[in-house]
């Protein structure tokens, strides 16, 4: 009885684990085959990189890809400074508010930037900085989420660490800098994967604020790209999908472990 | 504490609580005003007109039933995959770290890009699903553009997207559990059911309402597909609440009511986090 439990079970978790990589490998049979092939399977289909070359010259994937990277950094470098100076204050220092500080950074958990697109949409106007990346980025300068996982690392810290860094004459940021901060390693490395990822792939925002190319994030292109009415083909849109998920997917392979790790970390803090 | 080390503690959070009261609670606040005052109604300091066209919107309770339904089926299905995932991977079965890294990929991927791929699996004459259905003999199903299937083809992708992601979360529950409890098992020559029922699922309880609140949030958080896949049609039989808001203030361009309809996106997320809450309460006590 056991053996045939087993074998339908492997069958099963083989069956789902297919099903779940085909998008992708469909995707990946698709653009690096002729049109023709992108409805039939065949064994002899010949290769060709000519889907590629027909995306790469109508959408201008460069431009996105440098928006995207960009976006992605201003915000991931901003987040790490902020965070790490609220984390610290958050987990080392008694001041007068912090229990109302706190609570307010756990409500910004719950209700995200993302739900509160018209109003942040006027702020942003009425500032006249829509389509720019400093648009795009303004709201998530700062992470709820990245000071409440910092804080959590930094009071597992030991105290004598810090006590021993002031008589050395180091001062606050000094102390952040050199005793918190190496020691927090393995948590900025979750925390940046995880904001990485986000933000590469985060939408809606993005299309509400910005107009042109010269700011619109490679979702915000693929969208366009891939919209009906621009009459591209299935296979051009494979490949402009692979373009565009390619440097996210070629970091997730290389880092694999990490990342399964650090979603795992950030996620039970 | 000494005034300066007050002082310093309000230096360091100054920065980031700006940005996150400036876009988080700022915002939600004006949203609140917004919906009580509209540009036109400068003689009554209150405008309740919008919160009664609230009850004559139609759409509003279409978009509301499924938005519901939606999270009704993705999140147990997700939750119940998710936890058969996890266990698999979590066996001694052959090649699992592959396993482990097909289930988890749909999650790292843009899930506007991944739409555009499920589009063409939808499309009605050249899709792989009705070319499955052809097989059989069936002339197949408009996937999208049929009122009765767009909201479940919208479901199918969302589960596929987020199964995987929590499987992470049962995977590191799982790696929790103690050996010792299996052993015990063993000897006492539990069946495997019986192993699951008595041992794991009660230990991965915690778990699943950690994921649960979160499944639920994505729900009524994430929306993107709908831009590539339904626009929330056919006749908004598969529009959810934030895009219905989204159509709202880009589309139509009525903030007002837009305003309106985030409070009660507002309302539904603070009734979760009172949950999540509860839920975080129990999770200490397990430790």
């Amino acid at each position: 009885m056991k053996p045939v439990i087993n074998f339908f079970s492997t069958s099963a978790a083989w069956l789902l684990g297919i099903a779940w990589l085909f998008p992708l490998l469909y995707a990946f049979w698709a653009a690096f085959h002729p049109p023709e092939y992108a409805t039939h399977f065949s064994l002899f289909a010949p290769l060709s990189l000519e889907n590629f070359r027909v995306a790469w010259e109508q959408a201008p994937f460069m431009r996105y890809m440098l928006n995207t990277v960009v976006i992605t950094s201003l915000i991931l470098g901003s987040q790490l400074v902020l965070c790490t100076l609220a984390a610290y204050a958050l987990a080392r220092m008694e001041f007068f508010g912090r229990g109302f500080v706190f609570a307010l950074i756990l409500m910004q958990l719950m209700v995200v930037p993302e739900i509160l697109i018209v109003e942040n949409y006027q702020t942003l106007a009425s500032f006249s900085i829509i389509d720019s990346y400093i648009g795009v980025g303004l709201p998530y300068l700062a992470s709820a989420f990245g000071i409440f996982l910092l804080r959590q690392t930094f009071m597992t810290v030991p105290q004598d660490l810090e006590d021993a860094a002031k008589i050395e004459g180091c001062n606050l940021l000094g102390i952040i800098w050199k005793v918190y901060v190496p020691l927090a390693k393995p948590t900025y490395l979750a925390f940046a994967l995880v904001s990485i990822s986000y933000h590469w792939n985060n939408f809606l925002w993005p299309l509400v604020v910005t107009n042109t190319e010269q700011s619109r994030p490679l979702t915000v292109g693929m969208a366009i790209f891939g919209a009906p009415e621009s009459g591209v083909d299935w296979s051009v849109i494979c490949a402009g999908t692979l373009i565009s998920v390619g440097p996210l997917l070629i970091l997730f392979l290389l880092f694999q472990r990490q990342f399964v790790q650090s979603f795992v970390h950030a996620g039970l803090k | 504490m000494s005034r300066k080390s007050q002082l310093y503690a309000w230096l360091l959070l100054l920065p980031a609580l700006f940005f996150l009261v400036s876009f988080t609670h700022f915002p939600t606040l004006k949203t609140l005003w917004r919906s009580v005052s509209t540009l036109g109604a400068k003689d009554a300091p209150l405008n309740i007109d919008n919160y009664l066209f609230l009850l004559e919107d139609e759409t509003l309770m279409q978009v509301l039933s499924n938005s519901f339904y939606y999270a009704l089926v993705t999140v147990p299905v997700s939750i119940v995959l998710a936890l058969a995932m996890a266990l698999w991977v979590n066996s001694k079965m052959t090649g699992r770290g592959v396993l482990r890294l097909a289930y988890f990929t749909p999650t790292i991927l843009p899930m506007i890009s991944v739409a555009n791929i499920w589009l063409f699996f939808y499309s009605p004459e050249i899709g792989m699903f009705n070319a499955v259905l052809d097989w059989f003999g069936h002339p197949g199903i408009n996937w999208l553009g049929d009122p009765d299937f767009s909201l479940f083809s919208l479901m199918v992708m969302t589960i596929w997207k987020e199964a995987g992601f929590f499987m992470i979360f049962y995977l590191a529950a799982l790696q929790g559990v103690s050996p010792e409890l299996y052993n015990a098992a063993a000897i006492e020559n539990s069946s495997a059911w019986n192993t699951f029922k008595r041992i794991t699922f009660p230990l991965l309880m915690p778990t699943t309402l950690f994921v649960l609140v979160n499944a639920v949030l994505n729900a009524f958080k994430l929306v993107d597909h709908l831009f590539i896949l339904t626009k929330g049609g056919p006749n908004n039989a598969s529009n959810l609440l934030l895009y219905y808001i989204y159509e709202n203030a880009f589309s139509f361009f009525d903030i007002g009511y837009a305003a309106v309809l985030t409070v009660i996106l507002l309302l539904i997320l603070v009734v979760l986090a009172i949950i999540q809450f509860g839920v975080l309460e129990r999770r200490v006590h397990y430790r």
